[in-house]
């Protein structure tokens, strides 16, 4: 009886695990995805110049896509296909080599410290094209 | 009873006529073209605005303009494989004239006289300017040319039937050129003439029926993704009542949307046309696309 308590325990313990582990990465790579976002919102004010240049801003959202590029590798393990609500697409898995690149492309990107409205304007279109490129063929079409 | 028969056998092949002749491919003569010296700036602009490269490049080649085709474009009705548009004189239309090439953008119909699908949206470059087109036309011969012919599409029954088609256009290809607004400024115009001629944005932005023709109705209200999963959203003001003009401006230079997200999917390759395009024009599409009323 006490053995097959423990045994059931574990099994389930190793499930809720596994369940865990998938629907964590699928909400980290969300949530950084999330900031990604609210970072770039604020930058690409600056660079449209609908708000003034702070280079502490862009420092932030700059340190911070450089920290997802370098997270993001492995935010996507194998058990993290479905489960939670995610439109990362089978390619992702499937072509590996290809989202690896678009990440490295990412982090090169990400690598830039612009100090003023001129060098931010190099470097921003230069991370919003990675955005794309590697949307275009690694993530779904929104449900709504 | 024989005589009845052979009345009704009668009646069907004058209706089969009927229906070959009605919706032939047809063709746009030569002679039906005015002398015309081309531009080859506004060939660019059209051939940008066009997207040609989005379907018939070269899949993976470093160089977009190389124009080889092969690319798969999955669709409810099969697997296309957008042919060969380079200016190769054998595998691509560098043999072509401009005659056959407006009867292709405007008709859909090859110079062998066959039904192009509606995969190639002549539905929407029907309504482009003769000079428009025999400037996208001059552009094209000017890129390299790509060696090699794409495989066959690959479609569903009864979908890959071509005499069909014939019966498709009669119900969805209407010959009418883009006619300006007289009510509506100069840039409203330019921008309803890109996004409704070359553009063709309508294509993907709007539900389709059963029979694959658009819902005028919920013209640009979005729909199903065509190409897998998820929706086109959609781009009147039911959904973008809170972009500005500017933010639709600057989706169509970046790609970057107002929430800090970037488009994906196709609309990426879509961007890296648009981008290419003077602002002056890509200004007037938004301004243009701005002024879409709601549709639900």
């Amino acid at each position: 009886m006490m053995i097959r308590t423990v045994l059931i325990t574990a099994t389930v313990a190793i499930g809720v695990t596994g369940v865990m582990a998938q629907s964590d990465a699928i909400s980290q790579r969300k949530e950084l995805m999330k900031k990604n976002s609210q970072h770039t919102k604020a930058v690409s004010a600056m660079v449209k110049g609908d708000a003034p240049f702070d280079a502490k801003v862009v420092t932030a959202a700059f340190t911070q896509w450089a920290d997802t590029a370098a997270q993001l590798p492995k935010l996507f393990p194998d058990d993290s296909k479905s489960g939670g609500e995610t439109r990362a697409l089978p390619k992702i898995w499937t072509d590996r080599k290809g989202f690896d690149a678009e990440i490295a492309a990412f982090a090169k990107a990400a690598a830039a410290r612009p100090t003023d409205v001129e060098s931010l304007k190099k470097a921003f279109p230069a991370v919003s094209k990675v955005c794309g490129d590697c949307h275009e063929g690694y993530r779904a079409a929104a449900k709504k | 009873m024989r005589r009845i028969l052979l009345v009704l056998v009668l009646l069907a092949l004058v209706g089969a006529v009927a229906f070959w002749f009605i919706t032939r491919p047809q063709v746009i003569a030569a002679s039906a073209l005015p002398a015309h010296t081309p531009n080859l700036d506004n060939g660019k602009v059209m051939f940008y605005a066009g997207g040609c490269i989005s379907c018939h490049a070269t899949p993976k080649a470093e160089d977009r303009t190389r124009l080889g085709g092969g690319m798969e474009l999955k669709s409810p009705y099969g697997s296309f494989y957008p042919p060969n548009i380079s200016p190769h004189p054998k595998d691509g239309i560098g043999s072509w004239n401009e005659a056959q090439f407006v009867t292709a953008m405007v008709k859909g119909t090859s110079p062998d006289g066959r039904h192009y699908f509606p995969s190639f949206p002549y539905t929407s470059y029907q309504k482009m300017t003769l000079a428009d087109l025999r400037d996208m036309f001059a552009f094209i011969k000017t890129l390299p040319p790509v060696e090699g012919r794409v495989r066959d599409h690959d479609m569903r029954f009864p979908f890959g039937m071509r005499l069909a088609l014939g019966g498709w256009k009669f119900l969805y290809l209407d010959g009418q050129r883009f006619t300006p607004d007289p009510n509506r400024p100069a840039e409203w115009n330019r921008g309803a003439y890109l996004v409704n001629g070359p553009g063709h944005c309508a294509e993907c932005h709007s539900p389709r029926n059963a029979l694959g023709g658009i819902v005028e109705a919920k013209r640009f209200a979005g729909g199903p993704n065509p190409e897998g999963e998820g929706t086109v959203p959609n781009i009147t003001q039911h959904a973008l009542k809170d972009y500005s003009d500017q933010d639709i401006l600057e989706i169509l230079t970046t790609g970057m949307n107002p929430d800090g997200d970037s488009v994906g999917g196709s609309m990426a390759a879509v961007v890296r046309n648009t981008s290419q395009l003077p602002q002056s024009d890509r200004a007037a599409m938004a301004a243009y696309i701005k002024s879409l009323p709601p549709v639900q």
